[in-house]
């Protein structure tokens, strides 16, 4: 079990170094994809496998291919010109100097905390429906009402256009008359 | 959605209906007499070709697929040195058929003339002339001509009135 | 050794009936259509199927210089190596199955959104406007028949109380899910169509608009492998329509379960079959229509009274 989750560890990050330096945008999306595929992976081997599902079918299966249609709408392909000017050491140094923070901060935790329980039972889907609708049930409510004013907003931006008919149909509001007698 | 339901019965009650297909080479269909299938030349009565070379069919021809020379021979009759017609290009239309005054060239019900190599598709005077009279039997174009041929004399022809002598006025 | 049989047994049994579909929707098509189909063949054109693989081989396997390659390539393996990672889930009988998950359900619709990608990126590295539209009209009407098919299954989950593929069978033993769940059968079943595209949803390889959609510049095996993996996908959903909610392997002790199994999956099949037959290419937009307001409240709804019926049952 241990080599399966090192082989995958391993490609979960080769991909993940890809899916940043590869120029093409869907080229890169899909090293993206195989990391998280192998991430989901890592999660089944660990004893998770609803995760793992979840994140094949929501974040591999749903969010990337939206990544794709949009890339693919687009067209980007080959810009590697703009990628060239985005990839300069002014643009990435921060992001760099704070990833290091959070690894120091990571490496530092880990070495304090042992943690020996690492091939914990397996939670099936059962306790994580009960510890959604349970424990932490607010959690649960709130993002679902936040969910519901995505798709309140999704509608209100996608409500049809009121149709003209003709312009000489249309009643002539108020104000013009105004206008017009002025 | 009732009619949804209503169509994909009716769809496969047509599993039960009579087929449609025609088992073609097993199974020839029926082709009228008057099928405008492959061109054929046709003698008359007598055995000669009935062709006299007047190039009408070669003039009516949509698709020029109809070549000929003529020639006299020893009646001084016009007949074809040559009769080709090229069928890679012959679009069947009857065209030929029904510009030809003596009723040599006709089309009969016959299609299957397929071939592997395209220079096969050209037929010569010798594929093209059958030994009998088509479609039109007892029909001989030099019988009713109002010329003399050699075979008989002017207003000797079937349904022919003697001439008309003009130097005579009581007529 | 037994594993070994059983996971060979899933890969080929799964390929030689879609290869077989190949023959069986042409003489099925022409028997709905007053028609013989391929006849020639061998006995009732049975050998149809191998003249067409030979063909299907022998061509030229054409990569279009403007194309991206490793894309390209990808593509059509992706289709096939996810609709078959799926039949591992799906109980023939009640032993021989390659995996028995407690994420069976999970397992299928997480390949079956993978499934997308063979056609999104084969449209997109075909780099040509039929093959570029047909992929777009893919990914969103996969993307919106998904939630369906993903939301339909819960009421069937919530009566058997599991996801495992096996457990859920052996729950119908009093009964098969389709009657309780009909609303939830008849959601599975469109979506179902819709994932596959097949007629009436193939929206995606419209031929009279898209040449041949996401697979216009597809040739030799490669187009093979796009419509070997249709043919697929129908034995998959209806095996899966089968396993969820007609019983499975259940059926009458005179025959083996085995049999009953492949009798009610043979059955969907020729289902897909006629209404291929039948019906016409709705709109783009009457599609999504139909998804998002007429299948999904249908499908919430059920959900919402399973649940309910569930919940007063047992507090009895």
């Amino acid at each position: 079990m241990n080599t399966i989750f090192y082989v995958t560890a391993a490609v979960a990050i080769v991909s993940s170094i890809m899916a940043i330096t590869n120029r093409n945008a869907i080229h890169a999306l899909l090293f993206l994809i195989i990391s998280l595929l192998s991430v989901s992976v890592v999660f089944y081997i660990i004893g998770a496998p609803l995760i793992a599902a979840l994140e094949v079918i929501v974040y591999a299966g749903a969010i990337m291919v939206l990544f794709i249609f949009v890339v693919m709408m687009l067209n980007i392909g080959m810009e590697e010109e703009t990628e060239k000017q985005w990839l300069t050491p002014k643009m990435w140094i921060l992001p760099v100097i704070l990833a290091t923070v959070l690894l120091g901060i990571f490496i530092y935790v880990s070495r304090e905390f042992k943690f020996e329980n690492t091939s914990a039972d397996i939670i099936d889907p059962r306790h994580v429906g009960i510890s959604l609708f349970t424990t932490y049930l607010i959690a649960v409510e709130l993002a679902a009402v936040l969910l519901l004013a995505g798709i309140v907003g999704a509608y209100h931006l996608g409500k049809p256009k009121k149709k003209i008919i003709h312009r000489f149909l249309i009643k002539a509001p108020s104000d013009i008359k105004g206008n017009m007698q002025k | 959605m009732i009619s949804i339901l209503r169509s994909i019965w009716f769809t496969f009650l047509h599993a039960f209906h009579k087929r449609e297909t025609q088992g073609y080479p097993e199974k020839k269909p029926y082709l009228p007499p008057r099928y405008r299938g492959r061109i054929i030349l046709s003698r008359d009565p007598d055995g000669k070709e009935r062709c006299v070379a007047c190039n009408l069919c070669a003039a009516a021809c949509p698709v020029d697929c109809i070549a000929l020379q003529a020639a006299n021979d020893y009646n001084e009759r016009r007949y074809p040195l040559f009769f080709r017609i090229n069928f890679s290009r012959c679009i069947f239309c009857g065209f030929c058929e029904e510009a030809c005054p003596t009723y040599a060239i006709q089309l009969i019900p016959d299609f299957e003339m397929g071939e592997y190599d395209r220079q096969n598709m050209v037929y010569e005077k010798e594929n093209l002339l059958i030994s009998g009279e088509g479609k039109y039997h007892g029909y001989n174009f030099y019988k009713v001509a109002g010329v003399d041929m050699g075979v008989k004399g002017i207003g000797k022809g079937e349904n022919e009135e003697p001439p008309v002598d003009l130097k005579d006025l009581i007529h | 050794m037994k594993y070994v049989f059983i996971i060979a047994g899933v890969l080929l049994i799964p390929l030689t009936i879609a290869a077989g579909l190949i023959w069986v929707e042409r003489r099925l098509l022409a028997l709905f259509q007053d028609r013989y189909g391929p006849n020639r063949v061998g006995p009732f054109g049975l050998i149809q199927v191998l003249a067409d693989v030979v063909k299907i081989f022998f061509k030229e396997d054409w990569i279009p210089p403007f194309a991206d390659k490793a894309v390209f390539v990808m593509a059509p393996g992706i289709l096939i190596a996810t609709i078959l990672l799926t039949f591992a889930v799906i109980p023939f009988t009640d032993n021989f199955l390659v995996l028995d998950s407690n994420i069976g359900i999970l397992f299928f619709l997480g390949n079956s959104s993978l499934g997308v990608y063979s056609i999104v990126l084969g449209g997109w590295a075909s780099n040509s406007k039929y093959s570029l539209l047909g992929s777009i009209r893919a990914s969103a009407q996969m993307l919106t028949y998904e939630v369906f098919m993903g939301l339909s299954l819960v009421g069937v989950v919530m009566m058997a109380d599991s996801f495992s593929l096996r457990e859920i069978v052996e729950a119908q033993q009093g009964g098969w899910f389709f009657i309780p769940q009909f609303v939830a059968f008849l959601v599975f079943f469109i979506a179902g169509i819709a994932e596959t595209h097949r007629t009436p949803f193939d929206i995606p390889e419209a031929e009279g608009e898209l040449v041949a959609g996401y697979h216009s510049e597809y040739s030799g095996m490669k187009f093979g492998m796009f419509f070997v993996g249709e043919y697929l996908g129908v034995t998959l959903i209806s095996s899966l329509i089968v396993t969820l909610f007609f019983g499975g392997w259940l059926g009458p002790a005179f025959l083996p379960p085995a049999f009953w199994f492949f009798l009610k999956t043979g059955f969907f099949i020729c289902l897909f079959i006629l209404i291929r037959a039948s019906l016409p290419r709705p709109r783009y937009d009457q599609l999504m229509e139909l998804g998002w307001k007429v299948l999904l409240p249908i499908v919430l709804l059920n959900i919402l009274i399973t649940g309910a019926i569930l919940i007063y049952n047992s507090s009895l």
